[in-house]
């Protein structure tokens, strides 16, 4: 069965000025993904964002949602679009309810008042539907734009660093929003976000770019499959621990950190042995803990 | 979705705080006017018809409800460009600003419709402000001072208009007064497609308007050719309806001038939104 592409980015470039911020972008989301959109500051990522919403146009490449040409079918593909850009902004004046429905009547869908309601309540802000939105905290814009994207039911929602300075309660609320999205409406969801781990743990697919290019495309599984995980161990004695790895894992890279906590880089298969080899040299361990691959794999990927 | 969206963008002029300063500094001094006309105004009028006295006698009310109204117009036109562009200045670079543009414009509704939305809205916010500045001035001076003959003084002399002719100029006077207002909005919403905050294109529009009227009043020749094309050289040609006879040609000429305006501006409006990058 042939997977169905939801958006396809192909050779995309924008310049500002003399400044070149995409250089060469080319992607693929396809049905149902929840695909990580990663890259440092600056590499581009906001400006293609923001040329697949039509707000920016590009110089070249070509984009296609819904396997339609963005720049002849803008109208058709944006009705089936819900976008967060950055931080969510709203009509400080009006009320939550009030927002939704400006953006419910420009949606090109009907959008009821119950709709409306069941909205708010969906993301936890049916109590403050009449509350102006000047006394929101930033959470709750941020739960509030979720609401403004889902509002017309949309097939594909694009977050734009939806995170960006929530507290772990907030970060988490939404990592569940999103999760709910994908496995109970099978929502296609382009996600983008400097928290590495939420994309590790709610992204099936990603692409990585770097510099207005992008640089590695694929299945997060597969890309991170092959990579040796940097492990993270603190025992009581790191000279007897630092002699002992390095006799039965000489090839692998071993860094002292402090004068109990050490970091060795290894494959995951390799994490039971590492600790068998720690105990049978008399070493007590005191924590071991592999840290995130994925921001390993994005901090290699970029320097290289 | 023009519709819907006219209809938003005059929910949210309605809902903000500024869109109501207008209605209420046009209260303010209308009031004042009145008060004082009220207090002092014989005296004033007095003065003003001096000169004549000795060739003419004046019988009846001169200080009546059409007197104020005129004199209430004759000073207010001036400020009123301030109190629309207030709120149509704000209209496109406010959104900018806010970041709610980022979310309207990701919309499937075309950067056309969004323009012209903003201009309809930010129209029928012009036309609430000319009908509440003719009701103040028309209906509240005519409730104080009563009826009467309707005595302007203009370059060429001393006009007398009776009662019963000048309820039909005042109604012309205002739908020209008000296209002249629309001049002043639809510069200040152009130049508020240029500019990524709300105080830019309303101190700029005013600063158009004060220029081109300093050009427009030097007596000095080299700017005797531009005058004509000056939107500013119009916007008194509601005036002209109280002179006997009314110069039609001219009003006309002011009236294309003024409409010539409105559409380039718009034209320029919808090239640089359709063209420009959102990148707040």
């Amino acid at each position: 069965m042939q997977t169905e592409q939801v958006i396809q980015v192909k050779q995309l470039a924008k310049k500002f000025g003399n400044f070149e911020a995409v250089k060469d972008v080319s992607f693929t989301v396809n049905k149902g993904d929840v695909f990580g959109f990663l890259g440092p500051n600056g590499a581009g990522k906001s400006t293609t964002i923001r040329c697949l919403l039509s707000l920016i146009t590009p110089n070249a490449g070509s984009i296609e949602l819904f396997g339609k040409s963005l720049a002849q079918d803008r109208s058709a593909i944006l009705k089936n679009v819900g976008s967060i850009i950055e931080k969510p902004d709203f009509y400080k004046y009006l009320s939550a309810q009030k927002n939704l429905e400006i953006f419910a009547r420009i949606s090109g869908a009907d959008v009821s008042a119950k709709e409306i309601a069941e909205m708010l309540d969906f993301v936890g802000l049916g109590n403050r539907a009449k509350h102006k939105v000047k006394g929101f905290s930033h959470g709750m814009k941020q739960r509030l734009g979720i609401a403004q994207t889902l509002l017309h039911k949309p097939e594909l929602i694009i977050l734009d660093e939806p995170t960006t300075g929530l507290d772990p309660q907030g970060i988490i609320e939404i990592r569940n929003l999103i999760l709910r999205l994908k496995n109970e409406q099978n929502k296609t969801i382009l996600l983008s976000s400097h928290q590495l781990s939420e994309i590790e743990l709610i992204a099936n697919r990603m692409v990585i770019i770097n510099q207005g290019r992008s640089i590695v495309e694929g299945e997060v599984g597969n890309l991170l499959q092959s990579e040796e995980t940097v492990v993270s161990i603190e025992v009581d004695d790191i000279t007897k621990a630092m002699n002992s790895l390095s006799q039965h894992f000489a090839a692998a890279s071993i860094q002292q950190i402090t004068n109990k906590q050490l970091e060795i880089e290894v494959r995951k298969q390799d994490i039971p042995a590492l600790s068998k080899c720690l105990v049978e040299a008399g070493v007590g361990i005191e924590a071991l803990e592999p840290k995130r691959k994925l921001e390993d794999y994005f901090i290699k990927t970029i320097q290289s | 979705m023009l519709l819907k969206n006219t209809y938003n963008e005059f929910i949210k002029i309605v809902s903000k705080p500024r869109s109501y300063l207008g209605f209420g500094a046009l209260t303010l001094l209308i009031s004042i006017i009145i008060f004082a006309m009220k207090a002092d105004g014989e005296s004033i009028v007095s003065f003003v018809t001096a000169s004549f006295e000795q060739t003419l006698s004046f019988n009846g009310k001169l200080v009546n409800g059409n007197l104020i109204a005129f004199i209430i117009l004759q000073m207010l036109v001036v400020h009123i460009p301030l109190l629309v562009a207030l709120v149509t200045g704000d209209l496109i670079s406010g959104e900018a600003a806010m970041g709610t543009i980022r979310m309207l414009a990701s919309k499937p509704i075309s950067r056309t419709q969004i323009v012209l939305s903003k201009f309809i809205a930010g129209a029928i916010y012009t036309l609430l402000i000319t009908i509440w500045l003719g009701v103040l001035s028309l209906l509240v001076s005519h409730w104080v001072f009563g009826s009467g003959d309707l005595i302007v003084l203009n370059s060429d002399g001393l006009v007398i208009l009776p009662e019963a002719d000048i309820l039909w100029r005042f109604g012309l006077g205002f739908c020209v007064a008000y296209l002249a207002l629309m001049t002043v909005a639809t510069l200040s919403i152009c130049l508020s497609a240029f500019a990524e905050n709300s105080i830019g294109p309303i101190v700029a529009t005013m600063a158009i308007i004060i220029v081109f009227t300093i050009i427009g009043t030097l007596d000095v020749t080299v700017f005797d050719t531009i005058k004509p094309y000056l939107f500013t050289t119009h916007m008194a040609s509601w005036r002209s309806f109280f002179e006997d006879p009314i110069p039609y040609d001219d009003i006309i000429q002011s009236i294309i001038v003024l409409i010539v305006h409105i559409v380039v501006l718009i034209a320029i409006t919808l090239y640089k939104f359709n063209k420009k990058d959102i990148t707040s």
